[in-house]
Parts: structure tokens; sequence; C-alpha cells
């Protein structure tokens, strides 16, 4: 933004002539560029020049071109909507009829909505970075893995507790390396149950400390003894039979017996779904 | 005064703890004590690092109390703090402002707002835990919505989501530094 911008007269093609001194990848998106374009000829946000606003957007748009930056498809939906606006301008407003006593919105409503909630939020975006951040401004003493008082002995506050989307991320990248069979079999393969899934997975866990959620999934596993596996381990995690934990952000998946896990029967009983 | 005073114990138990850690945690692990005493104790500490002028502080974030340096020693820490500090783009922020202030919020309504494809500032957001999914809206297609988190809270330094800056209203338009500053604007409603 040049400060010659203050004083002189206005150049349509300001742009295309001796260059910004902004950098266009500076614009976040349509809405910053157009706020951008209004503070820029001083114009009111409230009543917006949409033809010059509109040509000024233009040239933007063919200036990056040039420069070969891929224009993202966005830039070109809010070309088409000020042109829409201004075309809408041009044609005169129908009279407002007699019982519809609101009054016609001006085309450039909705954008200036859109102007200034996005403003607001960039400015909010701007004073969020302007924070004391952890690790930028300041500092905690750093726990090393492992070392923490609290390791895997104490459950309760070490081990971080893990939420779905991290789990079915997991088991998504399991499932990768087990490839799509090729031909379908329709003959009456072995059963899969969740029940014995649950059921193999607790024998598994018995007498175990924790066992990790890739060991779990067998290597010669097909991918519907898989899906049922992982299957079993939710239905386990909702009957909180079983705690699925990391013990370090991106750590391995470690899956704890619960306390409550006692006798087997149990299991089948609390099952809803058998 | 015998010792280790209650400020004292609570001193250590915060310097060892790896979050910040609520007063109901702090009252949990001294069952001898008032949980009024342990309030008191964490006030009196916490301006007692103050009056000393340490380089460490007690504050409170994310709804618990963590000992922190204070951000005048910044340039001397970040000598010695491995790895790079905490970056944000414009577009990350913008996306975890409107997130912050608007979740439970769909990705649809997020580009509405920001008017650009936001697929990826999310799913890096989400990776850097700083936003999480918070389950399916009720409308037809059941889009997922999105909140802030605890880390969000901790990295930004917040007590909680009251603490963030208050939105800045339409008026102030023309505070904005680096442009040029705009004539008073007419005050329409929104």
């Amino acid at each position: 933004m040049s400060h010659t911008a203050e004083t002189e007269p206005i150049s349509l093609f300001e742009g295309a002539t001796h260059g910004y001194s902004v950098k266009l990848d500076a614009f976040e998106g349509p809405l910053d560029l157009l706020l951008h374009l209004i503070r820029k000829n001083e114009v009111d946000i409230y009543d917006i020049p949409v033809a010059l606003i509109t040509r000024q957007y233009l040239d933007y748009l063919k200036l990056m071109k040039e420069l070969n930056l891929d224009l993202a498809g966005d830039f070109l939906v809010m070309a088409s909507t000020l042109l829409q606006i201004k075309s809408r301008m041009l044609l005169p407003m129908p009279e407002p009829e007699e019982g519809e006593g609101e009054e016609q919105e001006d085309p450039r409503a909705e954008l200036v909505r859109r102007l200034l909630d996005y403003q607001r939020y960039r400015d909010a975006g701007l004073e969020l970075g302007a924070c004391e951040l952890l690790g930028r401004e300041v500092f905690v003493r750093p726990c090393s893995d492992g070392c923490c008082l609290e390791g895997l002995a104490a459950m309760d506050d070490g081990p971080l507790e893990l939420d779905l989307f991290e789990l079915s991320e997991a088991f998504n990248q399991l499932l990768a390396r087990v490839p799509l069979a090729r031909a379908h079999e329709v003959a009456a393969q072995e059963t899969l149950s969740i029940v014995d899934a649950i059921n193999e997975i607790l024998t598994r866990l018995e007498g175990q400390h924790s066992l990790e959620f890739g060991i779990l999934f067998l290597d010669d596993m097909s991918r519907e003894r898989m899906i049922v596996t992982f299957l079993a381990l939710l239905e386990l995690c909702r009957i909180k039979l079983v705690k699925i934990m990391q013990n370090s952000r991106y750590g391995a998946i470690h899956i704890f017996p619960s306390v409550l896990a006692t006798d087997e029967v149990g299991v089948t009983d609390a099952l809803s779904f058998t | 005064m015998h010792f280790p005073s209650l400020n004292a114990i609570i001193e250590g138990l915060l310097f060892v703890s790896d979050g910040p850690t609520t007063l109901d945690r702090l009252t949990e692990l001294l069952p001898d004590y008032e949980r009024a005493s342990v309030r008191l104790a964490i006030q009196e500490l916490r301006d007692d690092y103050e009056q000393r002028g340490a380089g460490i502080h007690l504050v409170e974030v994310a709804g618990g109390w963590q000992l922190r340096t204070v951000p005048e020693l910044m340039p001397y820490l970040s000598r010695m703090v491995k790895g790079k500090p905490a970056r944000f783009s414009q577009s990350a922020l913008e996306t975890l402002a409107i997130v912050a202030y608007r979740q439970p919020i769909t990705r649809q309504e997020i580009e509405y707002l920001r008017g650009v494809d936001t697929g990826a500032v999310l799913k890096s957001l989400l990776e850097k835990k700083l936003v999480k999914i918070m389950g399916k809206k009720d409308i037809p297609g059941r889009p997922i919505i999105y909140g802030t988190t605890k880390e969000f809270l901790e990295v930004f330094n917040l007590k909680d989501l009251k603490g963030l800056p208050t939105l800045r209203e339409i008026q102030s338009l023309d505070e904005t530094p680096i442009f040029e500053v705009q004539e008073e604007l007419p005050l329409g409603g929104e």
C-alpha cells in the first residue's frame, strides 16, 4: 500500500502500470481483496461504487494471471457476483407493490454484510495472533515422554485419552495395508460376529498390561475380520471394558483392560445388538 | 508455620504437572485441605511470583493453573528452546477466530464467512489439535461441526472461551492499522 495513494487521484490502471507494493499472495481471498480495494479507493463500504470496484477487481485477476499465479476458483466466483450486482443495479427497481411494505433490498447489501463480517473475523484472527503464544512468547517446563511422574502406571493424568477421529485414522492406516480382495467369493465363509471378536480381544488382553493397537490386528486378517475387530473394539470402549489411550501425541495407541473387566458372561449381556 | 506450607506443596505440584491443573484436581490431590484454602494458596502463590518480579508466573489457562515463563523472557528463552516457535498464517488465524467465536460451526459456514476454500487449513488445525470435530449437525447432509480444543486455550494463553478478545464492532472499521485511515463511516444497521 503506497502512501501516494492517499494524495494522488486514483488511476484505474494503477495496478497494471506501476505495480502495487502489495504482495498478491497476501490476499487471503476475494473478500480480503475487495476490502483492500474499498480502502484504497477511500469509498464508503455502505455505498460501494460497484462499477469502479469491479473493474479494479478484474484488473487484479488479470494481473494474477499474468504473474502465473494459480487463480483460485473462489476469486472467479466473486467476480461473477460483482458483475451480477452491477447488472442488477443498472436495472430499474420494481415499484414496491402495495401490501408489500418492505423496501427492496439494495443488491449490494449481502456483499456488504459479508465484507463486514469477514473484516471482523480477520481482525479477531490478528488479535489472536498477537496473544502471548505458548512456544513463542511464553514457555512451560517441557515434559519429556516417559519420564513423567505420572507415567503409564497411573493412567489418570498420564496417557492422553484418544478421540474417535484419531482412532479411526489409525484404523484407516491399517486397513490401507491390506489389499482389496480381487475376487469376491459368495461361498459360506467363516462367520464373523462382533461378540466373537470381543471375546478374542478380551482373551488376548487377559494378564497383559496393555496391547498395542497395531498388534491387535494380525497380519493375516482379512478386511472383514479387521473391520469386525475394530467394531468390537469400539463396542468394548462403549461399554467401558477397555480404555484406549496414547502415551504421547501421535504416539502408539494402546488398549488397556478396564478394571471393570471381570467375567465374559457380563460382556455378552451388555451387548445390546446381539 | 510448619514446613512444607500449603503454598509450597501447591507450588511443587504445579511445577511437576504436565499441563494446567484445575482447582478440582488440586483439591483431589490434597484431601487434608479445604477447597477454599487451596484456592487462597493459589492466589497467594500467584501474587508472590508477581511481587518478586520472578521469571515465571502462575497463570490461569484452559480452566486450570500453570506455571509459565513471563513473556519478557522471550528473547532469552527462544535461543534455548529447540524447534521452531509456533507460527500461524493469516488464513489459519482467520479460520481459528471464526471457529472460536462461532462454534459449533460447519465447514460450509466457515467458507461462506471467509469466501475461500478452507479444507486444507481446517485439516492442519485438526492435526495441530487446535480444532476438533464436535459431531454432526442435525440438518440435511449431516455436515461435520467443528469447535476449538483445550489445546487451543493453552496455546493462546486463554483462561476460557470467554477470555477471547471481544469482536470489534463495525464502527471501528477505520481503526485497522497498516491501511490508510478512512473517513468516519455512517453507522447503519447490520
